[in-house]
Order: structure tokens, then sequence, then C-alpha cells
């Protein structure tokens, strides 16, 4: 199962690519067998990845699979065991890449006796702004994330939610080319979800690269252009996400008339992955079937069977779903 | 500049601790007190001179006891700098690991060696003002209530700078390796060992006891800020009365060499170098 989600990945990177990238723009991240082992535990086991400047790139796994960890090792905040990582094209730590990344940390935390327009200031200072530039930049930010009316508050009478945006406020400060959010949803709800999402389309309007460390999938698939799945430490799947949940149809057909003999027929055409009969005498199938042409001549078949067919419903494959089966699949495989 | 950002910061913050307010309100208690003592003193040995007609006493003349007076005070000073370091320091790195600070700070456009070398000067800083005016208050007492002038006291101050320094890189170090809590009962243990080594290379000498004044040496070598403030305590006594009171607890009449500050120095300046080194390698 992990080969066949690996073959289809570098299928769907090369369709993904409807322009190659400039040999002259560098990768906004591009780590090689990068690695990091505690002990005798390995929490990345050799991650190679890239992303291209001005994409918004999910980062993806169960909890675990060494996500933080990756990004940690990008930000300078864990030394890699081994292998390599460039960001903009220049090694880690240099300080010029760093002028130029903005970082939220999975849990924002400084000092809370700071108003959030302090805190602002504070880091423009870190990043080396200018006072001028912070003076226009400060209330710019904190207006994005919509803790103007609070900027004079202390941090510690904001809510989880409001301290996460001022970490976002702290990360977008410097204007940088390429933004990294470590689930930066997690403490918000619903409303201030829907506007981090819609910051992060703004980002990439303006042509910024967004590194989205998340575990919720639907946002992921909302918001980002490609995404690479991780799991124990290694690349399980990468893509577009099109590309990535792109595979056989699926229909939930609903007949009647059942009889062996029917599921003798639908074999033929395609495999049957479940199969569910109501009280009102109707049957439900799940069918996978190797393209489209083949739905058709299901219900063909039924038809000349004399199986009445009340419903065929595509069955849409999510992100979720391909999650569920890497990550199930490498469970097993590792239990071997 | 980022390493004098980093200082500034420290400093804000340090002033932030509750800690800190404790000990400075100690700190005035003591003075004003000692101010009292001080004069209390005074006025007895004005009084004892009175009865004896005016002469003063020639076995115990008053400088030589203005002089123990202003030693005890710099002692007292010199502890409460050496507490309010350590528990300025103790969490300077490992509790800003534990709180989460150090997430968004690291991946700023700077290196981590200027965060050590912000976060030293900034607390030296604090340490440095501190005892500056502590000492000046000592001084001014004893000058004006008590009518003496104690010698070589910039000397004097830089000294007790430099034992506040030596702890403050046995901190800072430990902040580095250990938690927060792991440190500070390892460095109040050196700390103890420092002050308690001195005391029986003291008590050895008396005894002609190469033994204990061995282990006196080598805790000097291992953590020397004691025999760094028995240098400061001989400074800043006039001879008199360091060949009058003798070795006590609070000084010596056996002042360490030069050669224990430049040791002293080097000895800061390796832990803080070390510190560099391992918080450049450290996992966050």
């Amino acid at each position: 199962m992990a080969i066949d989600v690996a073959s289809r990945s570098t299928g769907a990177q090369t369709e993904a690519t409807p322009e190659p990238p400039k040999p002259d723009v560098p990768f906004a991240v591009e780590t090689r067998s990068l690695r990091k082992v505690y002990g005798r535990s390995v929490a990345v086991a050799g991650l190679s990845l890239t992303v291209r400047q001005g994409e918004v790139f999910g980062f993806l796994g169960p909890n675990g699979a060494g996500k933080t960890t990756s990004v940690k090792m990008l930000m300078g905040l864990i030394r890699p065991t081994s292998g390599e990582a460039r960001l903009l094209g220049r090694p880690l730590g240099d300080r010029e890449a760093k002028r130029k990344i903005g970082f939220l940390p999975e849990l924002f935390r400084f000092h809370d006796w700071l108003s959030g327009e302090e805190l602002l200031d504070i880091h423009g200072k870190l990043y080396g702004m200018s006072a001028a530039e912070r003076r226009r930049r400060v209330p710019e930010v904190l207006e994005l994330v919509g803790l103007a009316h609070r900027r004079k508050d202390p941090l510690r009478s904001y809510s989880k939610g409001m301290q996460q945006r001022a970490g976002l406020a702290q990360a977008l400060l410097n204007d940088p080319s390429v933004v990294f959010l470590d689930e930066p949803t997690s403490a918000l709800d619903p409303m201030g979800r829907l506007e981090v999402r819609n910051i992060i389309r703004d980002l990439r309007h303006a042509g910024k690269t967004v590194f989205l460390n998340s575990h919720l999938l639907s946002e992921v698939e909302m918001v980002c252009d490609r995404v690479t799945i991780i799991n124990g430490g290694e690349v399980a799947a990468t893509g577009t996400v099109r590309d990535l949940v792109k595979r056989e149809p699926v229909v939930d057909l609903v007949i009647g008339a059942w009889r062996p003999e029917i599921a003798t027929l639908l074999e033929q055409r395609g495999i049957i992955r479940d199969l569910e009969q109501t009280s009102s005498g109707r049957t439900t199938i799940r069918l996978a079937l190797i393209d489209d042409e083949a739905i058709a001549q299901v219900v063909e078949d039924l038809v000349h069977a004399a199986a009445p067919v009340y419903a065929v419903t595509p069955h849409a494959p999510t992100l979720e779903e391909l999650f569920l089966e890497i990550v199930s699949a490498s469970g097993q495989g590792s239990e071997q | 500049m980022t390493t004098l950002l980093i200082a500034r910061m420290t400093f804000d913050e340090a002033l932030r601790r509750k800690m800190i307010w404790a000990v400075l309100f100690l700190s005035a208690v003591f003075l004003v007190m000692y101010a009292f003592g001080f004069q209390l003193l005074r006025d007895d040995i004005v009084e004892f001179d009175r009865s004896r007609g005016g002469v003063p006493s020639e076995a115990l003349p008053y400088d030589v006891q203005a002089s123990a007076m202003v030693l005890l005070g710099l002692y007292t000073v010199n502890f409460l700098a050496g507490i309010m370091t350590i528990f300025a320091a103790v969490g300077s790195i490992a509790g800003e690991i534990e709180s989460g600070t150090l997430h968004a700070v690291i991946p700023k456009p700077l290196a981590r060696w200027e965060i050590i070398a912000g976060k030293y000067l900034g607390f030296f800083a604090m340490i440095a003002a501190y005892l500056a005016l502590m000492v000046t208050g000592v001084v001014l007492t004893s000058r004006f209530i008590g009518a003496y002038t104690p010698p070589n006291i910039i000397h004097g101050t830089a000294l007790l700078i430099l034992v506040s320094a030596i702890l403050l890189s046995l901190t800072m170090l430990g902040s580095t390796i250990f938690s927060t809590m792991a440190n500070g009962v390892i460095v109040f243990m050196l700390y103890g060992m420092a002050v308690t080594g001195g005391l029986v290379e003291q008590i050895g000498n008396a005894l002609d006891n190469d033994t204990m004044v061995t282990i006196g040496i080598l805790t000097s070598v291992v953590v020397p800020s004691d025999s760094i403030w028995k240098l400061a305590s001989y400074v800043v006594q006039p001879s008199v009365a360091v060949n009058l009171i003798g070795p006590n607890p609070f000084g010596t009449s056996a002042p360490p060499s030069d050669m224990a500050v430049r040791y002293a120095i080097v000895y800061c300046a390796t832990l803080v170098i070390t510190s560099m080194l391992v918080f450049r390698r450290r996992d966050i």
C-alpha cells in the first residue's frame, strides 16, 4: 500500500508542475535526508522535501510523526543529527535567510506583562527593523490579526486564541518571504480559523510561501497548493491535494433484488469494498472501479440482470481517507 | 546590537521579578539598621572616651572598630548580591526553554551566542549597579555617621563585582545544562562549598593543618568567589586593622595574590564561553 502511494506521488509531482521553477530562484525550503535521532529513538528518519517559493505547503502527519521536530530543525531550534537543509537557498542558521523568515511556534509564549504593542516592538528589534519600520508595521499586523483594539493590554489578559494571534502577528511582522506556521489554528475557535485561512490566502496572493504544519486535514485541503504527508519520520506521500486524492472512482450503489450472482457480476468490473442489506430489501454496495467508464458498464450489467438501481453515488475520496490509509498501512508495516 | 537589545530585555525582565524587589527591600532595611547600628557604636565610643577623660583607647583605636563595622556591612552586601545573582540568573536559559519564550527568539536573525552574551551583560549590569549602590550606602554611612572613610573603596567594589561575576558565570553555565530547579540546587551547593572551603582554609592555617588548607585551596579553584571576597575585605581595611583583628570569618590577614584576580577573570571568561558552546548545541 505504501509503495502504491509513493508511486502515485511521483506521478502527481510531475503533473503538478505546470511551469518548472526558474533556476535562479532558490527553493523556499529544501531538505535532503534530514535526520534526527534521540538516543535510540528516531524522531525524523530522513526527510527530503522541497517547497517552491510562492506556494502554500501543507505538512501533515499523525502525532509523533516528526512534524514539529522537522520544523524545529528548519528553525534552528534543534540540531539535525545528519542531512542537509536550506532555506531560500542558504544553509540553516544563515542570518540573511532568517531575516526573511517568520515563525509561529506551536504554543506561542512570551513575557506576559508586555502589551501586544510592546511585544511586537521587541520582536521588530530582534528582526533588526528600524524604529520607523516598526512604527509603520506594528499597527498593520495588529490590525491584520484582529488585535488592534487590545494592543495596549498585557498579554496575560489575552485568551489562548488571542495569544496565538499575537504570535501570528509576530511571525508576519518582518514581511517575511517564507512563513512557518506550526499548528496555527489549534487554539482558535471556528471564526478565528476562518480568519487565519483568509490570512494564509492573502499571503499567497502577495506571493509569499507558507509552510503550514497542521493536523487539521480539512483545513490543509482548503488552503494548501501542495501537501506532504509524513509518517514515522519519513515522507509517505507528496503532491497536490487534487492529485493525491485522485484515484480509481468509488461508487455507492443502492439496488434491489439482491442475489449472490450479482456479487459475481460486480466483481468482474471492480472490487466490492462494503456491502450492506437494509431492512427495506435494498442493498447498499460500495464498489471500487478502474475508471469512470466502468460505472456506466456496471449500471448496464445490473439492468440486464434485472436488478433495479435506485442510486449511484460517486464517493469523493478526501485527504482524510488517504491520510488514514497511509497511517494504518505503515502502522501494520512497523508491527511486523 | 542584538546583544545589547537582549541585555536590555534581561535587565527589564529581572526588575519584573518579585525576588529582586524582595532583595532590594531587605537591602534598604539593612542600610537603615546599619546606619542606626553605626550611630550606636559611635555614641558608645564617644561615651567611653569621655569616661576616660577624652583619651582614645590605644589598644583598640577607633579606626579599627569603624573598619570592622564597614567590613561587616560589606560582608552583608556581598552576601545579598550573591543571593540576588543566583536567584536572578538561575533560570535565564533553562526557564526560557521551559516557558517556550526562546522558541520565538532563536529563529530571529541572531546567533545563539548573542543570547548568552546579552543575558550575561544584562545581569552583570544589574548586579554591578546594585553593588555600587549598596557600597555607596555603606561608605556614606561610615563617613557621615561614623566619621571614618575606608581606604581603596573603588578597588574593593570592583572586587565585589568580580565575586558576583563569578557566581553569575557559574549560574549561567548551569542554566544552559540543567533545569531551573536542579541548577538552583547545584549553584547554591557550590556557593556554600566556597564559603565553607574558605573557612576551612583559615582554620587550617591557624591550626597548621595542611589537609584543611589544601581543601580550602581546592574549593577556591572550583569556585573562586570566596578568595576574591577575602581580597576585597583586605584592601578596604587600613593595615592597622588587618594586623590587629587578624584572620576572622569576614576577612583575612593573608590575602590571596593578584594571581587570584587573574584566575577569577579567566575563570569567568572560560565559563561564559563554555555556556555559549553548550547552548549552541542545545536542542530547544
